[in-house]
């Protein structure tokens, strides 16, 4: 394992990049007040925060990522368009043990807030990191949280279920037995059959702080759901040839045009601009790999364009991650958004693996 | 000579049918000297020492590898210690102390029976009161890693340390997931079982500490581990 200075002398080069490239440093505090923090990640990293209490400011945790306080930082009081970059330490509780599985940990980070050309930005820090690592030989992969928001939203089936499963593309064993549910693939569970039919009365009390019209909201939800045709089984196998698509980048657009979903159209021709922009940029698509549920099940946030650097061993974390992150400017920006991109580099496993050029 | 400590339950019926598995496999342990001393005896056994505890207490003496062996419930071992295949070995259920980690929510709630229905009641919970639904616990890691496994979200969990039962009704949480044997207390609460809530079966097991100093007491562990019929694990 890379010691501590040699970690930060790597970030330090990083972050020099990241400068000489246009950015901004910002250096956000290593205590973050929790409450608003814990609320907007999901449960990983709400389990892995360290939170303690403050005798003035109350809850608050050490960081375990720069991009919510630098969104935070922006929304309050940036100029357009921005770019920032950083470089500081993260902490997250670790439940296994490993080598690489380190509780505190340096991240160098770039992130572009520019609402021009959003595919121009994706290849920007694509390509920026490419270059800064490349005496690494990493292998990179690339996928698109969009063309899977947009598939589900083309669906022809009731709002209410486009948005359930929405709300689940990042957990995919619920989001498929939603899918399964939706498209009647799955037999209703008993005790929902037997409420359908006004069989499932309770004498209980009342109890709690949900109330008596949030049940009837949902039993109405229900009610109107089992009314509701089912997804057509080839959709539903459509959207499982899309999830499990995986080529090269410079085939990705022809083949997720062959799966024959209309409602892609828009997404392929941003994931072709970013291509043409990757391209432009030097990086060679027949050598990169594209997986439609790349970050899936990991990189929570992202809702486009997602890229991740990893090592040859595979017990070792990604070197480097990032992606786009337009509905959290949404959520942190009280009504107005920005499109966003970003990334980080962990300059210990740059470390690791050999330093850089 | 050293000796390999085995750690026991204290008091209670976890203790003496502890006592009752450990005599039916032809070892006799027995408590010393005044009935409030924590001291014991092992008999039938070569270099085998008993060490009375908390039950509590027992999955953090086997991480820290003070005992070799101890008889806790495997909840409280998944529960205390993260990645816990990787700091104990599992050497035998024991058949007693059996206990369901359930979740549970109000019997009032007729549209909620599955892990499905809680998950979309947790989402409008959420957006109707502005925080997520709360399930009170005191079993956190395995809570958190049911439902992750499970993907159900919207939800956090909140600390409640005894009478978990009553939390729901006293407006502290939405929703329980504790321990049960017959259901009986959740009824009384007005709380009723999720038919796919099963997060955990639990009951007493015999584990071995990974982190305890074995050396030179493979022969004994050996000689053991044939009395009681267990496989020896690779420690």
């Amino acid at each position: 394992m890379a010691g501590k200075a040699q970690s930060r002398a790597i970030g330090a080069q990083l972050l020099a990049a990241f400068e000489a490239a246009g950015a901004v440093e910002v250096t956000p505090d290593i205590l973050q007040p929790a409450e608003a923090l814990l609320d907007l990640y999901g449960e990983d990293i709400r389990a892995r925060a360290y939170v303690t209490a403050d005798p003035l400011r109350g809850e608050l945790m050490l960081r375990p990522d720069f991009t919510v306080p630098v969104v935070q930082a922006h929304m309050a009081e940036g100029a357009e368009p921005a770019r920032y970059a950083y470089m500081g330490e993260v902490f997250r509780k670790q439940d296994h043990r490993g080598a690489a599985r380190v509780a505190e940990y340096f991240q160098a980070g770039y992130e572009i807030f520019d609402r021009e050309d959003p595919e121009a930005a994706d290849a920007e820090v694509f390509a920026l990191f490419a270059g800064l690592l490349k005496p690494l030989d990493l292998s990179a992969t690339i996928g698109d949280i969009g063309l899977l928001r947009a598939a589900v939203a083309g669906l022809e089936t009731l709002p209410a279920r486009k948005a359930a499963l929405s709300r689940h593309i990042w957990r995919p064993k619920r989001f498929h037995k939603l899918l399964q549910r939706y498209a009647g693939q799955a037999p209703m569970p008993e005790s929902r059959a037997a409420l359908l039919e006004g069989q499932g009365a309770s004498d209980a009390p009342w109890i709690g702080v949900r109330s008596p019209e949030e049940m009837a909201a949902r039993i109405e939800t229900l009610r109107a759901d089992a009314a509701t045709a089912p997804i057509p089984s080839e959709d539903v196998a459509r959207l499982d040839a899309l999830f499990a698509l995986r080529c090269t980048a410079d085939r990705a657009p022809a083949q997720l045009a062959d799966l024959g979903i209309a409602a892609l159209a828009p997404a392929i021709a941003r994931l072709e601009r970013r291509l043409a922009a990757l391209d432009a940029k030097g990086i060679d698509l027949t050598m990169l790999a594209f997986e439609a549920s790349h970050g899936r099940a990991t990189m929570e946030y992202y809702d486009g364009f997602v890229f991740t650097f990893e090592a040859a061993d595979p017990g070792f974390p990604p070197v480097a991650s990032g992606g786009r992150y337009d509905a959290l400017t949404r959520v942190l920006g009280g009504g107005r958004e920005i499109p966003a991109v970003g990334g980080v580099i962990r300059p210990g496993l740059v470390a690791d693996l050999g330093g850089l050029a | 000579m050293s000796a390999i400590k085995l750690g026991v339950p204290s008091k209670g019926r976890l203790m003496e049918q502890t006592f009752d598995w450990f005599a039916a496999r032809g070892l006799t342990l027995r408590r010393t000297g005044s009935e409030r001393e924590y001291a014991g005896a092992v008999e039938g056994a070569e270099a085998v020492e008993l060490v009375l505890l908390s039950a509590g207490e027992i999955p953090r003496e086997l991480a820290a590898g003070r005992i070799h062996l101890g008889v806790t419930g495997s909840d409280l071992v998944r529960e205390k210690l993260a990645d816990w295949q990787g700091q104990v070995a599992d050497l035998a259920p024991m058949g007693f102390g059996h206990a369901d980690l359930i979740i549970a929510v109000p019997a009032c709630w007729e549209d909620v029976d599955t892990l499905e229905d809680l998950d979309a009641a947790a989402h409008a919970f959420r957006a109707a009161h502005g925080h997520r639904l709360r399930i009170a616990t005191k079993y956190h890691r395995l809570l958190r890693e049911f439902l992750a496994q499970e993907g159900v979200a919207d939800w956090q969990s909140v600390d409640s340390q005894g009478a978990t039962e009553g939390t729901v009704k006293n407006l502290t949480a939405e929703a329980v997931a504790d321990i049960t044997s017959s259901g009986e207390t959740l009824r009384a609460n007005h709380l009723k079982i999720l038919s796919d809530g099963l997060i955990h079966q639990s009951q007493a097991t015999l584990f071995a500490a990974r982190a305890a100093d074995w050396s030179g007491l493979a022969a004994p562990f050996s000689a053991l581990c044939a009395q009681l019929g267990v496989p020896v694990p690779r420690l």
